[in-house]
């Protein structure tokens, strides 16, 4: 039975501020969802905290809204024990990059077969509009008292430094072609990150939808040109296609550089990826064959009388001095 | 007791004295003391061995074997009279003042008796200070031996030999001991056993220490150790190996680790037995699993090593979510890291293990070293309340157990548990009987495998009941969806402020202590020994169990009555057992690895009883059946002040 969008929705109130940008990026979770006909019972979205954590609870799937900065560790947790399980990461800025900038890059190491995406709105919206790891050196949205004096994080140059192995960045008003590429990130094979624009019109007056919709940036003929362009309109080839090591290194090069652009001319679109490394499950089953066929939580523990299956009889041997 | 420098082998050589002590059927029980360093600090391995069941160390030194001078400085008056010293005689000229790693303070106290002694400040000069002691001296030259032996073997290269030191330090000593040398050899031969040739000519090192000793020194020293007969199978294990194997036994299969001392061995030991095998069941005893271990022979235990102690609590409690028995292992620094995942895991009624190895603190403090000082941190870690279970062994018969019953309590009270197991039992080495396997049972509370409840699609995983248990579902179970959010949430997980609904999820969460309370018999909480009536009542919690137990024989011997209180589970506290003993006692002392007396606290609180008499330790050594004997003793003649400190320790 073909899943709905309808079905993916929930009772829960949302209190977003109107023309919040996570509610495109709620849709297109929604629709690629959809799309995909997922099981939902088999299906996580896994939030730390913030406006855009609370999406788990307007999605009818598994939802586990957990700490600030702690969504990737709870859901590297959940996607090892239960392999089989679609995990996707949702979470503000502030929350991958700012307090959750450790399990940010090291999680980028491991190459966990799950998609990360971060709704990216140079702010913190819920404790009221303070400065994230994403706003630019002397920027001034509305609800900062001064020019912020920290420089910014480039997100897509620290994922493809980190070793994710699918990078991309979507905007949250292009619904659909969001929603493609968290399609797209789902089915990558391995740890994808994806960095969405969102505009926060309650803090942040800088980037709007009006500005990315082109306002103050106009062209020869005098109409607003759109900030953002979509990369594959320009026959940008990310994919990593043999994996020969020069390959690879052009391609992490390319990428680097194109996650420069920002400002008048973003890229949209898939800046890196890369199907050939080793996941950490399949890192896991190298150590221990039996990972693979039989993952943690498939594994048996007891008899139903409560007996242990497990014989630890070998390690006991081992031990035995008489 | 083996002494060198750390990174030279002593680890080695007291294990092997050690191994061959068990294999002939003796007790052993080994406690190793280390400095935070990799090479070249001093370290020290103390092997007490014994006919009957040995549960402490002991301060007095019976047998010191070195070949290095600082072990000979800093420990040969801590020998006793008719024991005796083994140690390469090209030592003798080595000055005090050429140890630099010797703390000044200890410097000075042996100069000062070295010089009130009329002797010279080396190796000779204290070597002769113990031998004016009662102590007997044997030089003994291990570079000529092990010349010897490698001649025979072909064996020129001086570092090979050197490998065999220890062999020889500990066969010397066997050799003085009388023990029987065949039960030395076959021990050496098992140590080698992957590369014969080796072993061939370790075997022959034991030989000729032993032609060496019976030459030179036959029949000097009295002390006689002979192999004993023993029933059945008996084990020579350590601490960390113990928790690791209960937990594959238990059925944990995610463990998360980010690396700290004393705890990192154990998950080492886990990563490399990642494997586990199965016991195979009858499809008639659980046909669908019987169908799943047809095709899986084996399991497996992911082993994740993490960024740090705060990714490796929300991992495990991940893992917890899956539906999976998960844990991670730390210690004091690392635990201070996890208090909020703790609170998440209280909140979301998430079953998780926490294995606290107790380090000396505060801050980095101790690193190796012991100490108790975490107790009040284990059970207040986090903002708000939220329950939690806080459980302490006492030996490592009872780390194996509790170690099962942790996963136990943390999946039928859906709660985190938090397993205690101090520096002293992590690195004690000792001998134990066979675990009973058969002992032990699996109870994962209630656990759905498939959710049949759901309205809409949506299960209400906090559903109201009586007992304030609510039905579990792992994430993934077919049948319906929930949530999880550390904000206040209603009975489907949805964030929810409601005043109604919170006293209910309070009372809820908070009333699984109290229904815990009700159904752990005290059995498996407290543990007591001695008369009912008894002179003193010691009461004490974690690895100060084994030096309560020999001091307590001491104590009876003397004609002193001593009776002892172990708090094994100490949240929830079984406040009206300990209550009811309390009552009953003449004069209660409070035994404590720690400044604050920490469980002489919560006593107070949770019984209202005050502890007046106490007996603490904190330098980072653990106690000594004698200096706890002496203290008891002080105290039953009224001459002990309120606060004992005791001091022991190297
Ligand atoms: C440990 C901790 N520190 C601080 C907070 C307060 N806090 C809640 S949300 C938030 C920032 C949210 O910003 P971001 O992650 O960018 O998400 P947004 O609200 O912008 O979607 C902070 C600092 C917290 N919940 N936990
Ligand atoms: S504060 Fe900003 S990010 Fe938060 S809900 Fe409002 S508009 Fe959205
Ligand atoms: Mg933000």
């Amino acid at each position: 039975m073909a899943l709905k969008l309808s079905d993916l929705k929930t009772s829960a109130h949302n209190d977003w501020c109107p023309g919040c940008g996570d509610f495109g990026i709620l849709n297109a979770v929604q629709m690629a969802l959809a799309e995909m006909n997922v099981d939902p019972t088999n299906t996580v979205v896994v939030s730390g905290v913030g406006c855009s954590s609370k999406a788990p609870h307007f999605i009818k799937t598994y939802g586990v809204h957990t700490l600030h900065g702690r969504a990737v560790p709870f859901a590297t947790g959940i996607k090892l024990a239960n392999p089989n399980l679609e995990v996707v990461v949702e979470g503000g800025d502030g929350d991958g990059m700012g307090i959750g900038a450790g399990h940010f890059v090291n999680s980028g190491r491991r190459n966990v077969d799950m998609l990360y995406i971060i709704h990216d709105n140079e702010v913190y919206g819920l404790t009221k509009g303070q400065a994230s790891p994403t706003l630019g050196l002397g920027m001034k949205p509305k609800s900062l008292p001064s020019p912020n004096i920290n420089q910014a994080i480039n997100p897509l140059m620290l994922a493809i430094a980190s070793g994710y192995t699918w990078v991309a960045r979507g905007y949250s008003y292009d619904v659909r072609h969001l929603k493609d590429l968290i399609i797209k990130g789902i089915h990558h094979k391995g740890y994808a990150f994806l960095d969405v624009l969102q505009p926060c019109p309650t803090y942040n007056d800088i980037q709007t939808k009006e500005y990315w919709a082109g306002e103050g940036n106009l062209d020869d003929a005098g109409r607003p040109k759109p900030r953002t362009y979509k990369l594959e309109e320009t026959g940008y080839d990310g994919v990593v296609h043999n994996n020969a090591e020069a390959e690879v290194e052009q391609k992490i090069q390319q990428a680097i550089l194109k996650s420069f652009e920002f400002g008048d001319h973003t890229p949209i679109g898939v800046l890196y990826q890369n199907e050939f490394v080793p996941t950490y499950e399949e890192r896991l089953a190298g150590r221990s064959p039996s990972y693979k066929t039989s993952p943690p939580a498939s594994q048996e523990i007891a008899r139903p009388d409560g007996t242990p299956l497990a014989n630890i009889n070998k390690l006991l041997e081992d031990l035995r001095v008489f | 007791m083996i002494g060198g420098v750390q990174g030279s082998g002593v680890d080695t050589s007291a294990q092997f004295f050690a191994k061959a002590a068990a294999a002939g059927g003796l007790q052993v029980f080994g406690k190793r003391e280390y400095y935070s360093n990799i090479k070249g600090e001093h370290s020290y391995f103390q092997v007490r061995v014994s006919k009957g069941t040995i549960r402490s160390h002991v301060d007095t030194v019976d047998m010191l074997a070195t070949f290095e001078e600082e072990t000979i400085f800093r420990h040969a008056l801590e020998v006793r009279k008719e024991g005796a010293i083994i140690y390469d005689p090209d030592l003798d000229p080595k000055r005090l003042d050429q140890v630099p790693t010797i703390e000044s303070n200890v410097r000075s106290v042996l100069n000062a008796e070295l010089s009130k002694a009329g002797l010279s400040a080396d190796v000779k000069g204290i070597l002769e200070l113990a031998r004016r002691r009662g102590v007997h001296i044997y030089p003994v030259p291990y570079n000529e031996i092990l010349k010897e032996v490698g001649a025979k073997h072909g064996e020129t290269s001086l570092s090979t030999l050197q490998r065999m030191l220890n062999t020889m330090a500990v066969a010397a000593s066997f050799a003085l001991l009388s023990y029987d040398e065949n039960v030395v050899k076959d021990a050496v031969r098992k140590q080698f056993k992957s590369k014969p040739k080796v072993a061939e000519m370790n075997a022959d090192a034991v030989g000729a220490a032993y032609d060496y000793m019976e030459e030179k020194y036959g029949g000097s020293f009295s002390f006689r150790l002979t192999p004993e007969k023993v029933e059945g199978p008996r084990l020579f294990v350590r601490g960390n190996t113990v928790v690791a194997m209960a937990k594959e036994l238990a059925g944990c299969r995610l463990q998360t680790y980010y690396p700290i001392t004393p705890a990192s061995d154990e998950s080492e030991f886990l990563e490399s037995h990642s494997e586990i095998e199965l016991d195979g069941h009858t499809a008639h005893e659980n046909p669908q699993a019987a169908e799943n271990i047809a095709l899986k022979a084996k399991g497996s235990i992911a082993v994740v090593q993490s960024e740090d102690e705060i990714a490796a609590v929300t991992m495990a409690i991940g893992g917890g979510l899956a539906g999976v028995r998960s844990s991670t292992s730390t210690s004091g620094p690392g635990f201070s890291l996890m208090a909020e995942g703790l609170g998440y895991a209280g909140m979301n009624e998430v079953p998780v293990v926490v294995t606290l190895y107790s380090r000396g603190g505060p801050s980095t403090g101790l690193p190796t070293r012991h100490e108790q000082g975490d107790l009040r941190f284990a059970l207040y870690a986090g903002h708000g309340e939220f329950p939690r279970f806080v459980m302490a062994s006492g030996d490592l018969e009872e780390v194996f157990y509790d170690t099962v019953r942790s996963f136990n309590y943390s999946e039928k009270y859906q709660t985190p548990v938090i397993h205690i197991v101090d520096k002293a039992l992590a690195n004690s080495d000792c001998t134990l009987g066979m675990f009973d396997v058969n002992r032990v049972k699996i109870d994962r509370g209630d656990f759905l495998k498939e959710i049949t409840t759901a309205v809409n699609g949506e299960f209400k995983r906090f559903l109201h009941t009586p007992t304030g248990v609510s039905p579990r579902a792992p994430l993934g179970t077919k049948g319906g969806i929930n949530w999880y959010t550390g904000d206040e949430h209603d009975e489907l997980g949805h964030i929810s402020e409601d005043p109604v609904n919170r006293d209910y999820m309070m009372d809820k969460r908070m009333g699984k202590l109290d229904l815990a309370d009700r159904e752990i018999p005290i059995a498996e909480r407290v543990n007591f020994f001695g008369p009912e009536n008894a002179d003193i009542t010691v009461i004490s919690w974690g690895s100060t169990k084994g030096a309560i137990l020999d001091a307590m024989e001491w104590l009876k011997s003397d004609g002193i009555s001593v009776n002892f209180i172990q708090i094994r589970l100490i949240n929830p506290f079984p406040t009206e057992y300990v209550a009811k003993l309390l009552s009953k006692a003449r004069k209660i002392v409070g035994v404590e690895m720690n400044f604050s007396a920490q469980l002489v606290g919560v006593v107070r609180e949770k019984t209202c009883i005050p502890i007046e008499q106490l007996v603490v330790k904190y330098n980072g050594r653990p106690m000594s059946a004698e200096e706890l004997y002496d203290a008891l003793k002080m105290i039953h003649e009224g001459k002990a002040p309120k606060k004992l400190v005791l001091k022991h320790g190297a």
